[in-house]
Parts: C-alpha cells; structure tokens; sequence
C-alpha cells in the first residue's frame, strides 16, 4: 500500500517502570536517554511500540540536530478522592522543535514518587470507598500548567495487582497535552473487589501519542490509469461470461419446455382422433386406461 | 477520453450489479408520505385587492420567506425561501405588478412577478457598512419615465428603477456615518426629504432631486440628549423620537428644510412614567406610545404639541393607518378580553368613531395577537369593509372578516425546534372492525377493482377510484395504535413555545398546546421550550397511564434564567402538571431508570454546577441513590475547547435543604489547545437505539465484535482560523480532526486527523460507527468518512468448542475501567453534494440494514444504503466479499437519482431528519423538518416481512376458489367417465 508511506503515526513511546527513589538519577542524565529503555535494570517487558517502523528514519534525521532540542520536565500531580492536588511523579523529555516550527515531545521518562505513609493510608480509604484515584498534568508542557490542567481518574480499586499498576496514555499535539487515559492496563470488570495491594510500588507504563493522519481519499482515475488493462479485462469478462452464467437455469427449462412441447404436439397429432374432449379427459382416460386391460 | 468512457462503464457496471435502488412508482406518491408547506412568522404583510380577479397578500416571514397568500382560503399562490443568511428587511408592491423585497441588511434587491412569483430582475446594491435597512416605494414619483425604488443600506441610499432594477443614483453617506431614518416625499414634488440621525444624535435632513441624486438642500440640527433608534412619522413634515433615555417625546419638524424640535416628556402625558416604545410606526398625525403596559393614543398638534387622546389598559396589537374613502385614514386595533379578541377599525382623526366593531372567540392556545395588518373592501352595500390578517403569539395567521375567522395557518410548524414521537391509545374493545371496514360487498368490490388494475384493465375512472380507496385504506388516520405500529404521532416542539401532536397518516394536527408559565409572574410571561423528552411511556406495568412527554423550557433567551417543565399528556394535549423548578437548565439527561409508573428519571444540570432529579418522589430518589455511584456524565463548553467529566458526589444538603439536588466533581478534562483547535461539533448516539448482534460474520469464517458502548462521544475540531466559511483558508491553514471519547473515562479511544480539511463537519453516529461530512480543500471536494469501531477484547470467542463449553468472556460485564482493546477502520469517499443534516434510520429489533438520510443542500433528502459507506470496500473484492454485498470501492459515492425519498418534493430550508421505528421490522418512520415538513416510511431492505399494501387479496382468493371448483368439477367429470367406462 503506497498510501502507507503517508501515515505517519507520530506517536512515541517510551516505556519506564521504575521505583520512586531512581528519579533523581534519571532527571539529571539527558545523554542516555536515546537508550534508556534497555538499559533499565527494572523494565521487564520490552519498550511498547505503537508506531509503525516507518516512522523511525523521520525521527532519526530530526535526532541529528541537537540544536533544537531542549530538555523538559513536567510534574504528575495525584489526589486521593477530593483531596486535593500534590506531586506524585515527575516526567522528563525531549522537546524537538522541528524546521517548519512544529514541535514534538520525544524520549519520555517518568519517575515516580514513592507513596508516603498518609499517602497508603489515603489510598486504602479510597480502596474501602471505592472512591477515586485522580492525577492531573499540565496541559501544555513548555509552560504548564498550560491553559488548564488536563485530569484524569481511575476507581481505586482497579488498580492494585501485585503491586501498583497504572497505564498512563498521553495525547499530545505538538507541546499540548490534549488528555490522559489513566487505568490499569489490564480489565477492571464490574463489581470491583477489595484488594489490598502487596506491594506499594507502581509499576507504571507511559505512552505517548499523538493524531493519527486519515488516510487520503483514494482517487481512482490515476491508478485505472496505471492498470487500466488488467482492470478492464477483469470487470468486463465475467459480464461476457455472466450471460450465460446468469440464465442458464432460465434457459435449460426453456429448452425442456419447448422440446417437451414439440414432443407433445408430436403425440397430439397420434392421438388426434381420440382427444376430441380436452386435456383433462384426455389425462384420465390415459390412467385408467390399464384398468380396462 | 477514452479512459473516462471506460471509468464511467466500469462505475456503471458496478453501481448496476450492487444497487437495490429504493424509489417508488408515480401512483404510490402520497399512500405513505405528506409534505406540508409552511411560510413562518409573518413579519410584514402587503395587500394586493385593488384590481378584479384573485384576491392576495404578500407576506414576509421571519423564516426568510416571500409569499402569496391566496386571500380567499389562506392557500399559497407561490413562495421563495431565501438562504438563511437572507433576512428580508422589507417587501412592497411596485408598479402594481412587481413584489419588491429587500433582503441581506438592505444590500440584495429583488423583483418578483406578482401573479406567478417569477424573478423579475435582481439587483446586488453596494454596501459598505452594517446598518439598519430602509425599503421605501415612493407611489407617485416619477422620473424621466422611470419609477425608482429608495431604498438605503450599508451607508448608501440607492434609487433603484422599478422596471429593470438599474441604479438610477446612489449616494454615499457612509463617511459620515448616517443612516438614514425616514424617506418622506410632499406631494406633488421632485425633491425628497431623506431623515436621519448622525451618531444619533443630531437630526439630518437632505433635500435630494429624485432625478438625480443631487442634493439640493440639506440642514442638521444637534440634538444634546441623543436619540434611540424608534421613529414615527406623524405627517409629511413631521416626525416623532424617542430619546436616549426613553423619557421624552421629541417632536422634529423640518418644514422647508428648517430643522426644529419640539420636546414633550412623558411625564406630562401620563402619571407613571416609565421606560417608553413607541408602536405602530405609521399612524398618521398620531402616535402609538407604550407606557408600563398602557397604550396611549397621542395625537401631534400643528406646532409639535402632543395630547393624549385615548388609552387602553390591556396589551394591544395595532395596524397600520389605512387610507378610507373621503380622505379618512383609519387603523385597527386588538386587544384581548378572556377567551375573545375584540378587532376594532377607527378612524384616525375622530377616536369615536368605530368603523368596525367585531369580537372573536380565540383558541387559548394561540396566545396573544402579535400583529395585525388591515386592508379595506367595498361592501356589497356599497359601504366599507374591512379585513384583518392577525399573528399571533403561536405564529399562527389568521384571516378575520365578517367577525368569523376566515382561515388559519398554523405557522408556528415552520420553526420546529425538537421532535420526538409517541404511540396512539389502543383500541377499544368497542369500536368493532365491521364499522370500519364496511360491508363485505363494498370490500369485494374494493378488491375487484385492485385486479382489474393489477391486470391492467382498469378504466382511468377505475385508476382514481382505486387511488382513492387506497389513500383511505386501513384507516391510516384513524386514531388508534396499529398492529404494524405505522401510526403514530409526532410530537414538534416550536420556537414559539407550542406543542403540537402530528398524526404521521395524514400529517394532521390531533393537539397542540401552547406552554404556559405556572407563576404567570412578569419575568416569565412565557417561557420558550427548549427540549422535549419521553417522560412516561407505559409498556410493562402502568397501562391504564397515558403516556407524557417533559417539556423543558427557559424564562428568556440567557442561559442563566431560571427552567420551567411541564409534563404534557399525548392522548389528550392536557397539561397534567407544570412547575417553575427554580435553578437554570444547562442540560437534562434522561436516565436509563424509570419508577414503578414507568416515569423515566431525569437529572438536570444547572449553571452552578448542581445537578437535580426528576421526578421529586421518593421512589425515584431510593432509585437513583442505588445506581448513584454509577452516574457519569459530562459537559463540552465549545468556547474555551473544554470537555469535562463529572460523577456524583453528595447531596448539597450543606448548602439547601432540597434532597434532590447533587452536587458533582469533576473526573477528567480534555483541554483541546485553543490556538489549533475548535470544538465545532459533538455527537452521540441516540440512547435508546436497538443493536442486534454485536457480532459481525465475515465470509471467510471471521468474526469481528462491533464495540457497542453507549458512552461514546463523537468530537469535531477543526483549526481556528479554518472554522469561518468554506474556502476562507488555504489547505495549510486548516485542519480537522475528530475523536472518539469515552465519556466515563474521557479515553480518547480514537483521534485522528485531516490535514486540508475543514467544516461544517455533519454527522451520523450509530452502534459502533460514525459517519461524517466535511470539506476537503485540497482536493476541492466534499467528502464523507466513516469509522468502525471494533472490540478485540472479545475476539478470541470464535471457537465453537468455545461457546458450547462457556469458556468465552461474552457474558462478562464490560467496564469503562478496563483498557479497551478496540481497533477501528475507517475510509474516506468523496461526496458531490453539500449537507445540510444527516441522519440514520432505526427499526424496532435493529436487524433491517442501515441506510443513511442526507438532507442535501436542494432541500432533499437522499437515502444512501450503509453498505456504500462500508470501511471494508476494496477495489477487486474476491468472490466470498462479493456475496457476503461488499460493493467495490469507488472513490466517491454515488448520488442516485431514484434513492431520493423525497421524490419530487423539497423540503424547503430543510434543519433536521428524525427517525422512529415503527413496530414492523423492516420499516421505520421518517419525519423531515424545516420551513416545510415532509414524512414517510420508508424499508431499508423492503418489506421483506409483509405483504404490500396492495397485495390482492381477491385474486388469491379467487385463484382458490377457482382451483378448488376445478378440483370438483373433475373429480365429477372422473366419476361419471369411470362409471360409464364400467358400464359398457
């Protein structure tokens, strides 16, 4: 599909799941970034990636101009029921300004805080309640907190497993954070259970994204042009075959018909002498005609 | 050019081998449709009786219409609706022959043929600025053989000829700032006195030669207290203002071009003095003026002194002065008393006489008298006569002569504001099916006739007959529920704020009602309705219950004012109750709960960010605190971008005692940047549509799971400078890009983007795929897209083994918690015509296929099956696609010509499509409204699950009989031949 080469899934996505306490290690590092989601002692599962390979060679020519690439660090906000809002993460990240002035956030980390004592105690009452688990972030990230703050929430209870996990989706456009999906990465089915997390760490997992381009329309008159003799040939053959295709079981009882009548008229004219009476008489004296014998 | 014979035969081959093309043959036009026309609110109206022959009035209306109406039966002759943006200013006769109407802010001039409404000419006037608009038809002025027309506008004053619409003259006063006021011409004179205001607040008067345009004289005059814009001319050379704090009356006389002011205030005509109007503009050497409720009569005296000579306490609508017989010059008058409105003629010079003195008994529910225009005839005694063409408050016409009501039109259909449908009452065990379907021989006869036209025999008598008997057939308007559910009312809701139940047989009005204020304080004088919805629709229990709608209305346009609902029985039209709820209507929600009466609950959002239930009993309230937990719902404030999502938190006990009041938090946020995006639309799908299956069988053995969620919303943004008219941008400047949003959770399912695209975005969401419309600038084109949602949490259930042993998840709960696991496709098609609505039709089960309804910009309406919109087209589909009716992908969709269901017809100024499904299967009904109102119903996939209509009955019968007696004839025949043959 040459209409593939189109798209551009501008989504990036970076994956960390980390411990509270590595964050500050991670924020003042900005030359591994490009590499981090290997080198990662913590990730057990390979780096998510939404988009498609195409997309890497565009990223890359962008990569090799440093010049316009600046370090950004926003900050995760949480809130137990309606508590109200404080610091519970902090995401770094590359802004790349691009030549045509477009701007996109690339290599995201995310370093979670650690959950204070109040803080467990907080988030057990909202397990309890099966209240919600809210968490907000700045809506534009060059000078949050934006023009609002963009939230987001999750029942409690549908995030503890083993531990903490949370899913964390991004919309971005250029430097605006349009919304957040928050939840568990896996199902929350309905009447919730209370379920004390085993551990109070977060295994967190980020994704950015941002618009997916629509497909072009298709305009058919160019590619026709392209293949226009395969095409034909295919579409106005079977409407050749198709006529026959088509009527043949008009025309097999047809022809049944017309030769039954042929041999018909052909009896008709044996039997001339003694059909005087009709067809219906005829048919009955034919049947009981070996009854006579 | 070959290539394009050949992309046209292979468009051909494919469109022929793919299509059922819905149509209908010329004989069925009107067994299942009507189309009512409608004209609107009639703003200005103008006699047209002089001369023998048909009697008529030209009216203009505030839906933009020019008409005329036939005097004698209210029907109309001919009409034109003008584009919205086309507002008429002004309409008048000229020449006798000409209608002129003056339109779009005094800057389109038009001319149509008074007996046909043929155009005549069409003159685009320059205008330069945006002021109030003048359309003045001088009677006796003539120049060089011509007849101009005056008409002022965007800061010039043109003369305009009658005959050809050529500009004479135009003069440019928009350097000054003037508008002009008044065009006043003394009799037997060339110069005209133009009047108007400077930054008003000093009076300007031009002596202009009506040949030339040449100003001859001109005088101003400083007037320190500024004026307000109302005026009324008392005589040739005088005029009456108000001024800026509509305390005192200001007399201007400008007699040979000598400005002077004469001022009055209103404190010494009347005691309690208030903020003054002046009505009527056009009585001459008198003036109508509105104190506090009373209208005074106030006559002007030579010098500009103003005496007071009659008032009446009750509201009352005036018209016009009318010139009489004997240079008298006579209005009328209609005030309210009780039930009867009294139409009083006077002469203007002499109160005391009353020409015509009539009283009329009035429907309550037409409301007030809005307007009145009169017109004068000669009797056959040979004295005069009058006739009065009234508005009322419901925007009805009526027609008043001889103190009877001679017609009415019931105007107010032509603003329908929202529609929503209900059953009509079961039949009663009394009424026997004898008495409807008359005798035996009478429905033989009937049948007779069917087969001698389905045999092609029937005489053209025979054809209209049968016709006739068809449009009568099964009682189609009878007014009672039938088994296949085709009858029906709609209930439309108007901007007037009336109520009115449509039978969909016949299109006739069985109720209407018009909404009243409970408190009937002076802030609520009449609430305008907003909203309706089901209240009570009793199926299961309650069945002795009649069926209610919930009007919901506002005290005053600001969305701040506080709410009025009123529940309205659909049997009857009866109110049963209204009440003033107290707090602000931002947005109602039906909830899928109903009490043991089978009353739906409603939660109703108010400004203050409180949401209330309805109905207040405690049944509902135990109701709604079990689900409380449960309910989500959600705000878009399309200025700031902003769409937020709230849950219920508590009862606002702490800040009122009402313990249905809530108040909420918020749960999510979706901030769309300001400075590239623009909410310009937002959808979701209509709550209580049918789905059949979820699944989704393909040929080659797949399955796909269509994610069914009620919770979808559907936004539209495009970039802000792209939000204006199509074209304003270039394609680099505009974007589009639409969203799928999970309302409970605010996931952004799906996004994606159109570059070069712009709105108006018009859509169609239903079970799980939306289809929407929009511009493609760079390909100069409209287009259409569609987006299929699939579910792929659920499809691994496709092992039969699977099923039969319960191990699939099919049963399980779906929660918005859980991260979704959807896909979706999409595909975009061109499309040729510009939309004005879209919308989908819905049966009973959801099981007939889907065709889309497209009210085009002809004012029409297009079914387009939903196969066409298929996001799985592909260009060769294989042999299996073609079976299971994937058509091959073309790159536009196609327009056909028979697949309009309005068939001949327009429903002109068309605003919106709804659909109702009616209880047969395979059809659904279909109610268009905008100027005009159109239904049908209409089957998707045929009617697949009954007979037609005029499916003969006696031939079948007669077939029977006939077999049956041959069957015995020769059986006889066999009997008597066995035995003769033994005998011998």
């Amino acid at each position: 599909m040459p209409n593939l080469t189109l798209v551009l899934f501008l989504s990036t996505l970076l994956f960390s799941s980390s411990f509270a306490f590595q964050s500050d290690e991670l924020l003042l590092d900005d030359e591994e970034f490009g590499l981090e989601g290997g080198s990662h002692p913590r990730s057990p599962e390979p780096v998510i990636t939404d988009s498609p390979p195409k997309q890497t060679p565009s990223i890359r020519r962008r990569y090799s101009d440093p010049d316009l690439d600046s370090k950004i660090q926003f900050t995760l906000e949480h809130a137990f029921g309606d508590s109200d809002f404080s610091s519970a993460g902090t995401f770094s990240a590359r802004l790349k300004t691009w030549s045509h002035g477009g701007q996109t956030l690339t290599k995201l980390r995310f370093s979670r805080n650690e959950f204070s004592d109040e803080e467990k105690d907080a988030f057990q009452n909202l397990l309890k309640g099966d209240d919600f688990y809210r968490i907000r972030l700045p809506s534009n990230v060059v000078t949050p907190p934006g023009r609002e703050y963009v939230i987001a929430s999750v029942r409690a209870r549908c995030l503890p497993r083993d531990g903490l996990d949370e899913h964390i989706v991004i919309h971005m456009d250029g430097a605006n954070i349009l919304a957040v999906s928050y939840g568990s990465p896996g199902a929350c089915p309905y009447p919730r259970q209370l379920k004390l997390p085993g551990k109070w760490t977060f295994n967190s997992h980020t994704i950015l994204k941002s618009s997916e381009q629509a497909p072009r329309t298709p305009i058919f008159t160019e590619e026709i042009l392209g293949s226009s003799e395969n095409m034909e040939g295919e579409a106005e053959a079977p409407v050749e075959r198709s006529f026959w295709a088509k009527y043949w079981m008009y025309l097999i009882p047809l022809g049944l018909i017309v030769m039954n009548a042929v041999t018909q008229a052909s009896n008709m004219a044996d039997e001339q002498p003694a059909g005087s009476q009709g067809q219906a008489p005829a048919a009955i004296q034919r049947g009981s005609a070996p009854r006579r014998r | 050019m070959a290539m394009a014979i050949r992309v046209c035969l292979l468009l051909l081959v494919f469109l022929s081998s793919a299509i059922v093309s819905f149509s209908l043959y010329e004989d069925q036009v009107g067994l299942m449709d009507w189309h009512q026309r409608y004209i609107g609110k009639v703003k200005h109206a103008v006699f047209h009786t002089q001369k023998t022959g048909r009697k008529r009035v030209i009216v203009s209306t505030e839906e933009n219409v020019v008409a005329s109406l036939d005097l004698r039966h209210g029907e109309i002759f001919w009409r034109h609706v003008l584009g919205t943006k086309d507002a008429i200013d002004g309409v008048d006769i000229a020449l006798g022959k000409y209608v002129i109407t003056l339109s779009s802010q005094g800057s389109m001039l038009r001319a149509w043929n008074l007996p046909d409404g043929q155009m005549v000419w069409e003159t685009s006037l320059h205008s330069a600025q945006s002021s109030k608009s003048l359309l003045s038809v001088p009677i006796n002025l003539k120049a060089d053989k011509d007849y101009p027309i005056l008409v002022f506008g965007g800061g010039y004053l043109h003369a305009v000829s009658a005959i050809d619409g050529e500009v004479l003259w135009k003069k440019d006063f928009t350097a000054e700032g003037f508008e002009v006021q008044r065009v006043l011409q003394p009799p037997e004179s060339s110069v005209i006195y133009v009047l108007g205001f400077l930054h008003s607040s000093e009076a300007v008067v031009y002596q202009i030669d009506s040949k030339t345009g040449e100003v001859v004289a001109q005088k101003s005059m400083v007037f320190p207290g500024g004026f307000s814009g109302e005026i009324s001319s008392v005589s040739s050379d005088k005029v009456v203002v108000l001024d800026s704090t509509r305390s005192i009356l200001v007399t201007i006389g400008f007699l040979d071009g000598d400005i002077s002011f004469h001022k009055t205030p209103i404190s010494d005509l009347v005691e309690d003095s208030g903020n003054a109007e002046i009505l009527s503009p056009l009585l001459s050497d008198m003036l109508a003026v509105k104190v506090s409720k009373r209208t005074m009569f106030v006559r002007v005296g030579g010098e500009g002194k103003l005496e007071v000579v009659d008032s009446l306490s009750d509201e009352t609508a005036m018209s016009d002065s009318l010139p009489v017989a004997d240079d008298q010059v006579a209005f009328a008058s209609v005030h309210h008393e009780g039930s009867k409105i009294h139409l009083m003629v006077k002469l203007v010079d002499d109160l005391d006489t009353v020409l015509l003195r009539e009283s009329i008994q009035m429907d309550q529910h037409r409301g007030r008298v809005h307007k009145v225009f009169i017109n004068n005839y000669i009797k056959t005694d040979r004295s005069n006569g009058f006739r009065a063409l009234i508005v009322m408050e419901d925007h009805s016409l009526l027609l008043l002569q001889q103190g009877a009501i001679v017609w009415s039109r019931e105007e107010g259909l032509a603003s329908v504001t929202d529609v929503t449908t209900a059953e009509l009452p079961v039949e009663k065990d009394g009424v026997s099916v004898a008495k409807v379907e008359h005798t035996l021989v009478d429905w033989l006869k009937g049948h007779v006739l069917k087969l001698k036209g389905s045999l092609l025999l029937a005489s053209p008598e025979d054809v209209a007959a049968i016709q006739e008997m068809r449009m009568q057939s099964s009682g189609r308007s009878k007014l009672t529920r039938d088994h296949n559910g085709f009858r029906k009312l709609f209930i439309a809701l108007t901007r007037a704020g009336k109520l009115f139940a449509l039978h969909t047989g016949d299109g006739r009005i069985v109720w209407s009602m018009l909404l009243n204020s409970p408190s009937k304080s002076e802030a609520c004088e009449r609430p305008s309705g907003i909203s309706l919805y089901q209240w009570q629709v009793p199926h299961h229990h309650a069945m002795d219950e009649n069926p209610s709608v919930l009007v919901v209305g506002r005290c005053g346009s600001d969305s701040s004012a506080p709410g009025v609902l009123s529940l309205v029985d659909v049997y009857t039209g009866k109110e049963i109750s209204s009440s003033d709820i107290g707090h602000s209507v931002v947005q109602v929600m039906p909830l899928p709960f109903t009490d043991s009466t089978e009353q739906r609950l409603h939660l109703i959002a108010d400004t203050e960010g409180h949401v209330h239930l309805y109905p207040k009993t405690s049944e509902a309230l135990s109701i709604f605190q079990r689900e409380f937990q449960n309910v989500y719902w959600y705000t878009v404030e399309g200025d700031d971008g902003i769409i937020r999502g709230h849950a219920m938190k508590s009862s606002c006990a702490g800040e009122t005692a009402d313990e249905y009041c809530f108040t909420t938090r918020e749960l999510w946020t979706v901030v769309f940047p300001s400075e590239s995006e623009k909410i310009i639309s937002t959808l979701t799908r209509k709550p209580n549509e049918v789905v059949h299956t979820q699944a989704k069988v393909s040929t080659d053995q797949d399955v796909l799971y269509k994610y069914v969620s009620r919770n979808l919303l559907f936004v539209a943004t495009v970039s802000p400078k792209g939000a204006g008219e199509i074209g304003s941008v270039t394609p680099e400047e505009s974007a589009l890009v639409v969203y799928l949003i999970d309302t409970i959770t605010g996931r952004i399912l799906h996004r994606l983007s159109h570059q070069g695209c712009q709105g108006p975005v018009h859509a169609v969401f239903s079970e799980n795929w939306v289809v929407y419309h929009y511009f493609n600038l760079r390909a100069h084109k409209y287009e259409v897209t569609v987006v299929e949602i699939y579910d792929q949490s659920r499809a691994e259930n496709k092992n039969v083994w699977k099923l039969v042993l319960g191990k699939h998840n099919l049963t399980a709960p779906i929660s918005s918690y859980s991260r979704p696991e959807m896909f979706t496709k999409s595909q975009s098609y061109f499309f040729a015509q510009s939309v004005k609505t879209i919308a989908v039709t819905s049966t009973a089960k959801g099981i007939t296929s889907k065709q889309l309804l497209i009210g085009t910009i002809g004012d029409q309406i297009l079914a387009l099956d939903k196969r066409f919109v298929d996001p799985r087209r592909t260009l060769n589909p294989s042999q299996a696609e073609k079976e299971e009716g994937i058509i091959p992908l073309t790159d536009s969709l196609p327009i056909i010509p028979q697949s309009y269901i309005t068939h001949s017809l327009k429903v002109e100024g068309l605003r919106g499509i709804v659909t109702a499904p009616a209880k047969l299967e395979s059809t659904t009904h279909v109610f268009a409204y905008g100027v005009d109102l159109f239904y049908t119903r209409l089957a998707p996939s045929k009617t697949y699950d009954s007979l037609t209509d005029d499916f003969s009955y006696a031939l079948l019968l007669i077939t029977i009989v006939a077999l049956v007696a041959a069957i015995y004839i020769t059986w006889v025949i066999s009997e008597k031949r066995e035995l003769s043959e033994k005998w011998r």
